[in-house]
């Protein structure tokens, strides 16, 4: 059982590992949690599960599990939450004075049950998982006692068990499933995958190891070495669609971009409206008379910097397409032609989309898109940013031209 | 056997799940690590466990520039040298340089100690993995004096992370886990009382229904935390405020008092003011 919990786990996309898995079995063999099964919960949560971000999943694996085999958990408690009183009337009323007499040949009332509780056992060894614990052939005296599960509805009292499905049930940890909310402090961290470290500008740090070791190699004579510091030499042009249907998703793109502003040190921004074409410009409300062409960022950004388009793709196929198709000004050349002169300069380029991913395909727009980018366009989501990024970092590949 | 286990004590309020999970790490000797948002009470967490054990407490406080091997040992070069051109006779035994660090202490502590690594996530991204070997077999090499240093109780490691980095799956995989999720109304109003015992009881309810509702407002850039709910009612209390003058409605003050203890962001208090005013209006109508 613990096994198959275990493949639904991995199936459901939790990164839960052996190592963990025999953890978990070591802790019940030390009986740290008994027959409660909300505390095997907790226990097999903080020994599975590593990262709060999968709590949710857990969860719902959880109770897919266990769920409905709860009863089948500690059929001792079960047992004992049946009302004597109730078992006691229910046999009085069905039972007939025959019956009764063959109940006193059994050794009375209290014989009975035991026997009922080891007839319960035993069965469950049989059925193992199954709900029918007392079957109704004619042989058991219980069938013949009339004595009916689904009566007692064992299991399904408003016991503690009852409230401990809650707990997974509740699904609290939903918004920490990779949430889709994303706050400044989050694309920072994100960002911060961002790096490459490189040493690099004037030596101001001590080096202590090769200090020691030259010191050593001179005899005792302190020789002392120094190094640059580190710093993270990864270079970002960041280009923001702006206005028009963007406006939804203003708040996630200032918090995006305040984040990457602190992070990195080397950080270029642009503004474009849906597409990119011959002119960017640094400042929204400025656009029309201090806008840079194209070309001149293209000549000015050495080829190592990296693009990070921002913007929902949702326009026109037209103004990608078609020369004049931009909806601001008459454009000579295409869009796509400006966008694939971009890549072509700096290959190493995401675009990152605050439109939800299930309205992609929706949109032609978004699908040429794509299709300029190489397919690199994620969503920006903490999930999104973090593939995006790792894309980053790999070495970029050649946009088909 | 009864000190083995950890639960709520007089001044710490710990949920089921935090005991069941603190109570895995000491019976299987597996470092616990624990997240949570700010002020949720994990470093506090460490005291607790270490006092409830009966078990002293070793702190180690990461900062970005800690290095693993830091709290092993550090081998005292400088000085080393200093003292060969003084002429020192310490010169001659490299283990006078040997400088113990935190996991050291807690491996050769007599009793079994509580080792915390407070914030684990400030420090770079491979230090965890530096310290793989170290927390799974608890010991470690000491090149300089050839020494195998091996815990002589294995001490219960609690480690807390704030997120700023993920941590090495490789690392995960050793530790058990535990997220403190912030208090609901009911382990809330436990938490209060521990650390206010004469509190009055119509106070606290309308401190704590000001304060989740605080909580509620979507937009916040810090959400108030156990901690900042704490010091607002220490504050209240030194102020000698009662819940009637809580509750009174001042139409030239729509804060709550004493926000400052609650709301620590100037953009906070503006959104607070403006939602607080909007919704003033709307009763008006």
């Amino acid at each position: 059982m613990f096994i198959a919990f275990f493949l639904d786990l991995r199936k459901a996309g939790l990164p839960v590992s052996i190592t963990e898995l025999l953890s978990l079995l070591r802790a019940l063999e030390k009986r740290l949690s008994s027959f409660d099964i909300q505390a095997f919960y907790y226990l097999s949560r903080t020994a599975l599960v590593k990262d709060e971000r999968y709590y949710d999943r857990f969860d719902q694996v959880f109770s897919e599990t266990f769920n409905g085999l709860e009863s089948d958990h500690s059929l001792e408690e079960i047992f004992s939450q049946i009302p004597e009183e109730w078992l006691r009337k229910q046999a009085e009323k069905l039972l007939s004075e025959e019956e009764k007499q063959k109940i006193q040949s059994l050794g009375g009332w209290e014989k009975l049950m035991e026997t009922l509780k080891k007839r319960l056992e035993e069965q469950k060894e049989e059925h193992h998982g199954g709900n029918k614990w007392i079957g109704t052939g004619g042989t058991s005296p219980f069938g013949a006692y009339g004595y009916n599960p689904e009566g007692v509805r064992i299991g399904q009292h408003e016991s503690r068990h009852r409230r401990a499905i809650k707990v997974w049930d509740k699904r609290e940890f939903r918004n920490l499933d990779d949430s889709v909310e994303l706050n400044t402090r989050n694309i920072k961290v994100a960002l911060r995958k961002l790096r490459k470290f490189a040493r690099q500008g004037s030596e101001e740090e001590l080096d202590l190891d090769d200090t020691i070791r030259s010191t050593a190699s001179n005899a005792g004579y302190l020789d002392l070495k120094m190094v640059p510091e580190r710093h993270n030499a990864i270079k970002v042009l960041l280009l923001l669609d702006i206005g028009g249907s963007m406006d939804d998703h203003i708040r996630i793109c200032e918090e995006l971009f305040s984040a990457s502003k602190t992070e990195f040190k080397h950080l270029e921004h642009y503004y474009f409206h849906n597409f990119t074409y011959e002119y960017l410009w640094k400042d929204n409300k400025r656009r029309f008379d201090e806008a840079t062409p194209t070309m001149e960022i293209i000549n000015r950004y050495p080829s190592d910097y990296k693009i990070i388009f921002v913007g929902d793709a949702s326009m026109s196929p037209y103004e990608i397409t078609y020369p004049g198709g931009s909806v601001e000004h008459w454009n000579e050349e295409t869009g796509a032609v400006w966008m694939t002169r971009l890549l072509t300069a700096f290959p190493s380029a995401v675009w990152l989309n605050p439109d939800p991913e299930h309205n992609w395909d929706r949109r032609p727009s978004n699908k040429i898109t794509r299709e300029l980018m190489g397919n690199r366009m994620y969503s920006l989501t903490l999930e999104g940013l973090e593939s995006a990024i790792q894309s980053l970092l790999r070495k970029p590949v050649l946009v088909p031209q | 056997m009864d000190n083995q286990h950890f639960k709520s004590t007089n001044n710490y309020v710990a949920t089921e799940e935090l005991s069941m999970a603190v109570n895995a790490a000491i019976t299987l000797e597996r470092p616990l690590l624990i997240k949570g948002e700010p002020g949720t009470g994990k470093t506090q967490l460490a005291l607790e466990v270490a006092k409830s054990l009966g078990a002293p407490l070793i702190e180690w406080h990461i900062k970005s520039t800690t290095k693993a091997h830091q709290g092993l040992y550090e081998y005292d070069a400088v000085s080393r040298l200093r003292d060969s051109q003084l002429g020192d006779d310490r010169v001659h035994d490299i283990a006078n340089y040997i400088v113990k660090g935190k996991v050291w202490e807690a491996f050769a502590a007599d009793n079994r100690a509580v080792l915390l690594i407070d914030e684990i996530d400030k420090a770079d991204i491979e230090f965890p993995n530096d310290l793989l070997q170290e927390l799974d077999r608890m010991e470690f090499f000491v090149y300089e004096t050839k020494e195998l240093v091996k815990a002589k109780n294995r001490p219960l490691v609690i480690i807390t992370s704030n997120n700023e980095k993920e941590l090495p799956d490789a690392f995960l995989r050793r530790c058990f886990f535990h997220y403190i999720r912030f208090p609901e109304l009911e382990t809330m109003q436990q938490i209060v009382n521990v650390h206010f015992p004469s509190l009055k009881q119509d106070l606290l309810s309308e401190a704590l229904g000001i304060f989740f509702e605080v909580r509620e407002i979507s937009g916040l850039k810090k959400k108030p935390s156990t901690s900042e709910l704490l010091d607002w009612i220490k504050l209240l209390l030194s102020e000698e405020l009662d819940a009637s003058t809580l509750r009174e409605e001042d139409s030239n003050n729509i804060l709550p008092k004493l926000h400052g203890a609650l709301l620590k962001n100037e953009q906070d208090v503006h959104l607070f003011e403006r939602l607080a005013f909007i919704n003033r209006r709307k009763q008006g109508q």
